[in-house]
């Protein structure tokens, strides 16, 4: 004989991600489809568990947990930079309490995903603000140091120099033109 | 960076660099497909072939026959749809001229080729993560200079 069977697919994979996450002792709670959240923050090995706990059934971890985090660090840092409060913490004070992960452990996994240091993003940041200021013509290189928490315009300008290889007034200057060109064509 | 890799070409008629460049990709242990085009006539076909996979970084050399490397900059920068390729400048001089004027036509990236072997590795893969930061970190790309 034959039988029909019907399916429902949201019951059907609740109820697998709940026995197998149960069978490895985490602790979570469903969000909603599709989204569930982990309770503790969970080590590279058990996150592979997991991972391969649910490959058998065809369920994936969309974005790794990795990647996720990586993007948090970017945010905050991007966040803490673009604040108009100056810090009253080092940044990675500021990271640590924010993101409740060490900073060993941000800052190494930050530099195996991007080939490139915290610190140095944190730089990047700076200047890419610094650039959007100069740019907008309304804050002097003094104001913008200031603003920035550099101690001078000098040392603005060094760290400008430093991470774009032109000074601040160069990129001025080839940025308006660029403008001019742009009108003319 | 984990799992795709960065695509890179690279214009210039000097043999010899090309293989540096080559070799300098191959040792940096970032993963990168690179291609390279002796002529800026060569590099223009390649681009424009609708099966071309377009490069993240174009590193072009000034002086070219054919076509040089800021005649390849200017025909770039008109064509929209090679919108997202960095343009990096990738030559022996070091004239101020030729910094700003290739910077104000739009390229993003000017190094002076240097002289030994350790050295193009570091700017290398200086401009291929900074690079990346633009790609992947919402930065304005309209304002990304780097002079190496």
């Amino acid at each position: 004989m034959k039988a029909y069977l019907k399916f429902d697919y949201t019951i059907l994979t609740k109820k697998i991600v709940e026995e197998k996450l149960a069978a490895l002792n985490l602790k979570f709670s469903v969000i909603g489809f599709g989204e569930i959240e982990l309770q503790d923050t969970i080590s590279n090995e058990k996150l592979e568990l997991i991972t391969t706990a649910l490959s058998e059934y065809g369920i994936e971890i969309i974005e790794n947990q990795k990647s996720i985090l990586i993007q948090k660090i970017k945010d905050t840092i991007t966040e803490m930079v673009n604040s108009e409060e100056p810090l009253s913490v080092k940044s990675s004070v500021y990271l640590t309490e924010k993101l409740n992960h060490s900073y060993g452990y941000l800052s190494n996994l930050f530099s195996e995903v991007t080939y490139t240091s915290i610190e140095n993003f944190i730089m990047i940041q700076k200047i890419e603000l610094a650039k959007n200021l100069i740019l907008n013509n309304q804050l002097t290189l003094t104001e913008i140091a200031y603003q920035l928490n550099y101690s001078s315009v000098a040392h603005l300008s060094t760290q400008f120099k430093k991470i774009t290889g032109i000074t601040p007034s160069a990129f001025q200057r080839i940025i308006a033109k660029r403008r001019v060109q742009s009108l003319k064509n | 960076m984990q799992k795709n890799h960065i695509t890179i070409a690279l214009a210039d008629d000097d043999e010899d660099d090309r293989l540096f460049f080559e070799d300098a990709f191959e040792e940096l242990k970032i993963n990168t497909v690179v291609t390279t085009h002796c002529d800026g006539e060569e590099l223009m076909n390649f681009l424009h072939h609708p099966e071309t996979i377009l490069p993240n970084i174009l590193f072009l050399d000034l002086n070219m026959p054919k076509k040089n490397g800021f005649e390849c900059l200017l025909e770039i920068k008109k064509v929209e749809k090679f919108n997202d390729i960095a343009i990096a400048i990738y030559s022996t001089s070091s004239s101020e001229e030729d910094v700003e004027n290739t910077f104000v036509q739009g390229a993003n990236i000017y190094i002076k080729k240097p002289s030994d072997f350790d050295t193009l590795k570091k700017i290398l893969r200086e401009v291929v993560t900074l690079n990346w930061q633009y790609h992947t970190s919402r930065l304005n790309k309209d304002n990304f200079l780097l002079r190496m």
